[in-house]
């Protein structure tokens, strides 16, 4: 029984050590993505993982010399996963904010696209104080988005917060929400310019005030892996210098999505 | 129902458990708390409502009259909470015709939805246990009912829906609880029931364990209410089953 329990505390120790010395050199990543954003990311009928953050996260791996490996995660909990070590590090279009700053880490930032309102077709409904009184509006929950409609319209409107984007637009379509908030190209590419969007149009201004929206989406990391975020830096600079980010950029969209 | 940030500062320190979250959004956590008793409640008294005639259709012996009873009874305990509440909410509203129909102020709200699964979650589960109930009451009763010349409808009201609901009382009591439980199913389609509210403060605090036993602990509170309540109707109405007190 003893020498049992040796062998057991052996591996253990191995294993743990095996940890360790993986996490050191960053020659394995594993990154943690949503797959409910279009155009940024989204499940594939044959279960793969496409779009924008996609892309950008192999590029980028590819630029490190590491190997990855693609964990899809719920939104909500995609932070709480990374800080119990499911994964080292999100691409999910994720914006840089203070309240996030406080538990992650951020790259600088590899996108920046202003958020925007949807309304549907001939509804009239205009973004003011007045004209979104008693209005229900629709938002991912614990977005920018979500934070901003909360903090300036929340005396005012109704709001709906769903778990993904697209359960949101499923709302827009059946008639739930009048308005939908989201990140203008997200909400462009993955619902007004398909078949399903075809009666919503864009209304009111462009937000994108740093208070609420942050510089951009930037990728998060656990605070203590300073060397990681380094690495990303560097990769997010070198791809954007070698014309590896253009490529993608022009496979999605047909302007800059980086932002000046 | 809308969510307010009591959290004025959103400075929260990284302590490995930190409850000022929970704190502050206590408020959120209680009016989720009453939505879910709305639902739950609401859900459990038409769902009883409902059950009985449906029992008593299905206990029937002729084919013709049990079938769609059963039919019912089997789809509501064949099929998930989630998946019912789903079709109902977002299957639903698919439907170009429902959609202009006079229906549709009920299907557009989530919370009608949710409360329409419960329901008929709920009356299909209780039917069958009232069609149990009902069919093992002893032929005894029942022959001695007729030999007093009690009509059948009599019959039914005095002697085997009494003793039916009795038997079921034990059974009935977990359905109580596990309706109790299901019923947090209403936070994923934006319903800020008590499971809502636990997930918004998660998303927004980044604090798992703490916004999640904190719903645990009241789902708990709740369940030891009822687990209470339904001994004092269990010591009321199976006092005949008790030993005489000399």
């Amino acid at each position: 029984m003893r020498k049992f329990i040796r062998v057991i505390a052996a591996a253990a120790v191995l294993m743990l050590g095996a940890g360790l010395s993986q996490a050191a050199d960053w020659s394995k990543v594993r990154i943690g993505v949503e797959g409910a954003y279009p155009p940024f990311s989204w499940v594939e009928a044959d279960g793969t993982l496409k779009g924008f953050d996609i892309d950008v996260a192999n590029a980028l791996c590819k630029e490190m010399g590491a190997e990855c490996t693609l964990v899809q995660q719920d939104w909500d909990g995609i932070i709480p996963s990374l800080l119990a070590k499911k994964y080292d590090a999100i691409i999910a279009s994720m914006s840089i904010t203070p309240e996030r700053k406080k538990k992650v880490a951020f790259s600088n930032k590899y996108y920046n696209t202003p958020a925007k309102f949807a309304r549907m077709k001939g509804s009239g409904i205009e973004i003011t104080k007045e004209g979104l009184a008693g209005k229900t509006v629709g938002v991912q929950r614990a977005t920018t988005h979500d934070s901003f409609i909360t903090a300036e319209f929340g005396d005012a409107v109704t709001i709906k917060r769903y778990g993904t984007q697209d359960e949101a637009y499923l709302d827009a379509v059946s008639g739930r929400i009048d308005l939908l908030l989201a990140d203008s190209v997200a909400m462009d590419d993955g619902f007004l310019n398909t078949d399903n969007g075809k009666d919503w149009e864009f209304v009111g201004p462009d937000f994108i005030e740093e208070k609420y929206f942050g510089p951009g989406a930037g990728i998060a990391m656990r605070q203590e892996d300073t060397d990681l975020v380094e690495k990303f830096n560097a990769a997010i600079a070198a791809i954007r210098a070698n014309g590896t980010y253009e490529a993608i950029n022009k496979k999605y969209f047909e302007f800059d999505v980086y932002g000046d | 129902m809308r969510f307010k940030d009591k959290c004025d500062a959103w400075g929260l320190p990284n302590d490995p458990i930190d409850f000022s979250a929970i704190v502050c959004n206590l408020p959120l956590y209680l009016e989720g708390l009453w939505v879910t008793v709305q639902l739950v409640v609401m859900a459990l008294a038409i769902g009883l409502i409902l059950a009985v005639p449906v029992a008593l259709l299905a206990s029937s012996r002729s084919i013709w009259i049990k079938a769609l009873p059963k039919a019912f009874i089997y789809f509501f305990r064949g099929t998930p909470l989630l998946v019912q509440m789903f079709l109902i909410y977002y299957g639903f509203g698919q439907f170009e015709a429902i959609r202009e129909s006079f229906l549709w102020p009920i299907f557009r709200e989530a919370y009608w939805c949710a409360l329409i699964a419960f329901t008929l979650n709920t009356a299909g589960y209780t039917a069958e246990m009232l069609r149990g109930a009902i069919e093992q009451t002893p032929f005894g009763e029942i022959e001695a009912a007729k030999a007093c010349g009690m009509s059948g409808a009599l019959i039914y009201r005095q002697i085997i829906l009494p003793s039916a609901f009795r038997r079921a009382l034990p059974a009935y009591g977990n359905e109580v609880i596990f309706m109790l439980h299901g019923s947090a199913v209403a936070g994923v389609i934006t319903i800020i029931d008590l499971f809502g509210a636990a997930r918004i403060v998660n998303s927004r605090y980044f604090v798992p364990f703490e916004s999640y036993i904190t719903a645990g602990l009241f789902y708990l509170i709740m369940t030891f209410a009822l687990i209470w309540l339904f001994k004092r109707l269990e010591h009321r109405w199976h006092a005949y089953l008790r030993p005489r007190e000399t």
